[in-house]
This record gives C-alpha cells, structure tokens and sequence, in this order.
C-alpha cells in the first residue's frame, strides 16, 4: 500500500514548552491508523499539524504528497476533519451547517444536497435537519460534526477524540461508520486515549507520551512485545488468598480481581499446570481457568507510565 | 471564482449568525442617529450641513460593529478550528468576515442616505460620487473592524473595549459634527489621519456642499486606508492566528 501521510521529526513549540518533539511515523492509503496517548501527550497538536491548521516548529509532514507548511491548501481539499473540541454553529440548522461545509469545499449545490441527505440518514439526524444545532444533545453535534467532514467525499479522515463523552448509541454510530468509511478505502486517523476503542478499530496503533513518539504497530504486535504481562486467570470455588499462589515458582505476582485470581507469568502453560496441582494439594474446586495475553491498556500504561520505548517503527 | 465563492460562504455564514438579528439591525440604525441627535439637538446648525455627518457615522459604525466580535466569538464557541482546516486561505477567512460586514454597512447606511438624500439636502445630489463613497468607506470601516478582531483572544467584550476606544474619539476630530474648515490647526492635523474625514469629506461633495480636501484626495485616501488596514490586519492574523487555538 502506498504512504498518504508522511511525517518526519515534526515538531511543535509553545514557548518553552515542546509539546511534540520530533515525532516521525507514516500511515498506509486506506488504513486505521490508531493515534493514541494520555491527555497532554501531544496527540492534538500533531492532528492539527497534520491538518495544517497548525505550523510545525521543526520537521515535515506530508499529506497526500503535500508539504502541511508550505501547500496547505492543496491537502485540505480532502481531508475531513473532526477536531477534538468543535461545535458546529449552534444558531444554524443541521442542514444549514451542512450547506456551508459542503460551500467551503467548493461543492456544487445538487452534489451537496444529495449527500447531505445520505450523511443525515446514516447518521440518523435526517429528522432533525430543520432543527438548530443548539437543540442537538452532545451525541448528534458530534454526528454532525462527522457529517459535515464527509460531506465532500475525503480521501482522508482525522478525529480526534469523537466518542468522548458520548452515549452508546452515539459511539456505536460512530465506530460503525469509520469501519464502513475504511471498508471504502477511505484512510482514517483516529485519535483516542481510550485504549479498547483503538485495540477494537485500528490495524495501527501509534502510542505518544510527553510529545514523543513511544511505540508504532499493530495491536497484537504491541501486546506481543510485553511477554511479562502473559497471565493465568483463575477462579476458585471458595475464597483463595494472592498470597496462597505467591509461591508458585513461574508466577511473578498474584493480583486479585473481584472473585477471580491473576497470576502473571512469563510461561502461562506451565503455570496453569501449577496452579491444577495447587489446587488438588488444597482441595480446592477450579470454577475456570484462562490464559491471557497483556491488554493493550497494559502495554499502553506500560510505555506511557514508565516511559519505555520497546520498539521504533519498522521502515 | 472558487476562491469567491469560499469566502461567500464565510460571509452568509456571518451574516446568518451575527448580523441578521433583530437585535443587531435595530442597533445599527439607532445608535449613529441618537449620537447625532445628542449633537445637534439644541445647536443652531442646519440640518442640511449635518446630513453627510449622520451618513458617515452610520458606515462607520455599523460596518465595524460586529467584526471585531467574530473571531473572537468563534474561538469561544469553537467553531474557528472546523474553518482553518477547511481549504480555506487566511484572505478567504477574513474576506469573507469583511464582506458581510460590508454588505451590513452598507445596507444599513443606505437608510440615512436615502432619509438625507429625499427628505433634507435640497441640492440634487452626485449619485455615482456617493455610490463610490458608500462602498469605498463600507469597505475601510469593515477592513478597520477586521483589525480590531486581531488580538487572540476568546472574550469579544475586550476587543470591543478596544474597538470602542478608537472609534468614539475618532467621530469629533473628523468633520462629522463641525466641517474641517473650521476646526483648529491641530485638529485640522489629527483629522488627516482618520479615514472617516475622507469619507464625510467625499459625501459633502456628493450632496453638494463645500470641502476642504479634494474629493479626488478623499477618494484616494479610502483606497489608501483600506489597503493599509487590509495588509496589517492580514500580518496581524497571521501571527496571532494560531495562538488562538490553545485558549
């Protein structure tokens, strides 16, 4: 697949304050590419650079072969762009929000029509078109804000944050159209700091901490990195202290969640072997017994809380 | 023609949400004739040589009434970051913001026009001299609002402090209320530097009374201002454009 955005130790200052520090990565035509980071990490800032909203300090990104600090323009016109706080004008219509989106990127007025009408159905705000902005709850200004970055058909998609704070029904709304959206081959750069939205949608996940870059690849890869954090979870029929289980020789610890036990482990077949014996020595009755690889929290918090960089991206 | 079209879009979008409110319009009517009335009421000046005053005030405040708020208002409500990622240039933005504020100028200054044109100066008027008049100063006065919107900030109540600070002094040393002929060598000075003289100058001519600078001046002056205002507001945005994204 051919490289859509290319970014090369870009860099962004606020003062004295560097809030990215020379971040490099690339994203493939027509993927979903995970941008993922605690709040403060630098996640907006580069979406803003890359939707050249903003200047870099420092470095290139290219978007669609264009330079976001010296053609802006050419880029723009297709890219969509939710950003993370937004609203679209509350004293205009969804309609009327709609009409002006497709103006700005130069629509023709039945090609904008139209596909305003297909957005709103799809995004089940057809009903309420004729109704200010203001009325709309937080969910539906959300989904307009998506409908007003599709409008024109972009080659790519940038969100940032667009699930946060939303209900169920807006979030599954929301991720079912950005899987639609790349099933069309339309690339999308979603920025979250929720960890499960990005294991669940994206073919990649980047991880920035502090303004730099920490890790790049997909889910699975990340997780495997983390060997450490392989575990065996177990529930008893009767309670069982950690601390019973602390001295099985291939467990590193034992964590208690809710009724079941966790015990992490570099060699969980071993281990679940152990815990069996363990459990006849005891008399103890098993409930259930499961291997489990490292979350992608767990290898998140594991990059952003202590800073490691297991692995650069693959050229 | 694109490019026009983007930065109609801007200005029908200003003109939905900012301008076309009851509230607004009736402002902008009000607020130059009640200046005008505290003025010349209970002074002995013909309503004749007062006319092109009230025209002059309506442009200029009602053309840079709303601007200088917009920008500021759009980064409080957050609006503005959907614009700048839009394939917009910074020209096409701030066109757009000063065309409806033209168009708002110059519609609403249309009413004293008329109301002087019709019911006070008794000499036939040069219709085609006020016609330049009207778009050249609607044009400065919007291009003057855009200026005063440069400042990065969310609250538009501070920009409209400073808006205000400019525009209400400027009104007494620019031939609104007395004709410059008659003002003191100073004031005759400070006058040169204020874009409303040319435009009170240039309308007494159009209504056929006497002034004191060429209307051609006048004339060259709007244009001259206008360009001048129009390039810094352009270097001011440019710089603090940005910035206003992480208030």
């Amino acid at each position: 697949m051919s490289t859509i955005i290319r970014v090369d130790n870009l860099t962004r200052r606020y003062g004295e304050r560097t809030a990215v520090n020379h971040v490099s990565f690339e994203v493939a035509a027509g993927e979903l590419f995970g941008f993922l980071g605690p709040n403060g990490a630098g996640k907006t800032t580069t979406q803003r650079m890359l939707t050249g909203v903003l200047p870099p300090s420092e470095g290139t990104a290219y978007v669609l072969d264009h330079d976001m600090a010296r053609d802006p323009l050419g880029a723009k016109e297709h890219l969509g762009v939710v950003p993370e706080v937004a609203n679209p004008y509350l004293e205009m219509t969804g309609w009327q929000n709609l009409m002006l989106a497709g103006e700005l990127y130069g629509m023709k007025r039945s090609a904008r029509t139209q596909r305003a009408e297909e957005l709103l159905r799809e995004l089940q705000l057809w009903d309420r078109r004729a109704d200010r902005a203001k009325t709309y709850s937080k969910g539906m200004r959300q989904r307009l804000m998506l409908a007003m970055a599709l409008l024109h058909q972009p080659d790519i998609l940038f969100l940032d944050e667009p699930t946060a704070g939303l209900d169920v029904m807006s979030r599954r709304n929301i991720h079912q159209t950005v899987k639609n959206l790349t099933r069309s081959g339309v690339t999308v750069f979603y920025t979250t700091h929720n960890v499960e939205e990005a294991n669940v949608l994206c073919d990649r996940v980047a991880i920035i901490s502090e303004g730099r870059l920490a890790a790049v690849d997909t889910p699975e890869a990340l997780k495997s990195h983390f060997a450490e954090s392989q575990s065996v979870q177990v529930a008893f029929a009767s309670p069982v202290k950690p601390e019973a289980l602390s001295d099985i020789p291939t467990v590193a610890h034992v964590e208690k969640e809710g009724d079941k036990l966790r015990l992490f482990t570099s060699q969980p077949g071993r281990a679940a072997t152990e815990i069996a014996l363990f459990a006849q020595r005891q008399g103890l009755e098993i409930v259930s017994l499961n291997t489990l690889g490292p979350s992608l929290e767990e290898v998140f918090l594991s990059i952003t809380g202590r800073g490691s960089h297991p692995r650069e991206e693959k050229s | 023609m694109s490019a026009f079209l983007r930065t109609w879009a801007v200005a029908k979008k200003d003109m939905r949400v900012y301008y076309l409110k009851g509230p607004v319009i009736i402002f902008g009517l009000l607020f130059p004739g009640f200046l005008f009335l505290a003025f010349a009421i209970g002074r002995d000046l013909p309503a004749e040589s007062l006319a092109p005053g009230l025209i002059a005030m309506a442009l200029f405040f009602t053309s840079s009434a709303v601007t200088p708020a917009v920008l500021p208002f759009e980064t409080r409500t957050r609006t503005l970051e959907r614009l700048l990622a839009a394939p917009l240039s910074l020209g096409m933005l701030l066109g757009g913001d000063v065309l409806a504020a033209f168009l708002f100028g110059l519609f609403v200054s249309l009413i004293p026009a008329l109301v002087s044109i019709l019911f006070i100066t008794s000499t036939p008027p040069r219709l085609g001299l006020l016609a330049v008049t009207l778009l050249l100063s609607a044009l400065t006065y919007a291009i003057l609002g855009m200026l005063f919107s440069s400042p990065p900030t969310d609250n538009p109540s501070s920009v409209m402090t400073i808006s205000n600070l400019v525009r209400l002094p400027t009104i007494f040393f620019s031939g609104v209320f007395v004709p410059i002929s008659h003002m003191p060598a100073w004031g005759k000075a400070l006058a040169a530097f204020s874009p409303l003289t040319y435009t009170t100058e240039a309308l007494r001519a159009a209504l056929g009374q006497e002034t004191y600078f060429p209307v051609s001046l006048s004339l060259l002056m709007l244009c001259l201002f206008a360009a001048g205002l129009w390039a810094v507001s352009m270097a001011l945005h440019r710089r603090n454009m940005s910035r206003r994204l992480w208030m």
